[in-house]
């Protein structure tokens, strides 16, 4: 089976874009991440993050994020419209470099932490959440 | 001003001095998030809190910046630690300019 000239350019086009698609949801949170930390590659350890591993509504996803020591804690959703869901600044009368709330996931993807810590250096956690019923009103 | 917007706030009514307590906050908002469509298929535009802040006796406890992928009903948990007694004064910045508040006391021994 030979294919016309139009249909070899339209099927590499076709090629072309579906490589691009995975690539621009990548390049959005590694942006995200980049833009909190400065260009600088967060390290492990010292941040939990607490999420549950299946989310039954994607609307209304409990998180809590704790980092001993941060100045402020960032969370990120790499699978939604916009990565960015939130940032804590914790100030002098925080009891906790701690907080918990409530997300909106579109659907399966990793959730990410990242708190900045009061040396300037960073740290991450991040986990996957399965998530049944996606929570961006589609 | 977004419509019923009403704060409320969970804080114990005492502690020792340097207790860590735990405050809960929600605040009830639809977080119109900019990514739904209405029925003739027109965005609906964002409006959301976009920001909140706790002080005690005019120090902070924590502020927090609120992306759309907030759940609707914002519910926010943390900690403080309470040094005296005094009051907590809670703020909640809307992205339409509204400023919503609530403030509780707390009695220190």
């Amino acid at each position: 089976m030979s294919f016309s000239r139009r249909e070899t350019i339209l099927m590499a086009l076709g090629a072309a874009a579906a490589t691009a698609l995975p690539m621009q949801a990548r390049a959005a949170i590694e942006d995200a991440i980049a833009a909190f930390t400065d260009g600088a590659e967060p390290g492990e350890g010292g941040i939990t993050l607490t999420a549950p591993e299946i989310a039954e509504n994607g609307n209304t996803v409990p998180v809590e994020v704790s980092a001993p020591g941060a100045a402020s804690i960032t969370i990120l959703a790499a699978g939604n419209p916009t990565p960015d869901v939130a940032t804590f600044n914790f100030g002098p009368l925080a009891g906790a470099q701690a907080a918990s709330t409530r997300i909106r996931l579109a659907g399966t993807q990793d959730v990410i932490a990242i708190a900045k810590m009061e040396d300037g250096s960073f740290v991450q956690a991040s986990q996957e959440v399965k998530v049944t019923i996606g929570g961006c009103g589609g | 001003m977004a419509d019923n917007v009403t704060p409320r706030v969970r804080v114990p009514r005492d502690a020792a001095a340097g207790d860590t307590i735990t405050i809960k906050t929600l605040i009830s908002h639809p977080m119109e998030s900019g990514q739904r469509k209405d029925s003739d298929g027109n965005t609906i535009p964002r409006s959301i809190i976009n920001r909140f802040t706790c002080d005690f006796n005019g120090e902070s406890v924590m502020e927090m910046i609120l992306e759309p992928a907030i759940s609707t009903n914002p519910f926010i948990e943390f900690q403080a630690v309470v040094p005296e007694s005094g009051t907590f004064a809670f703020t909640w910045y809307d992205d339409d300019g509204s400023v919503y508040e609530e403030s509780k006391d707390i009695a220190v021994s």
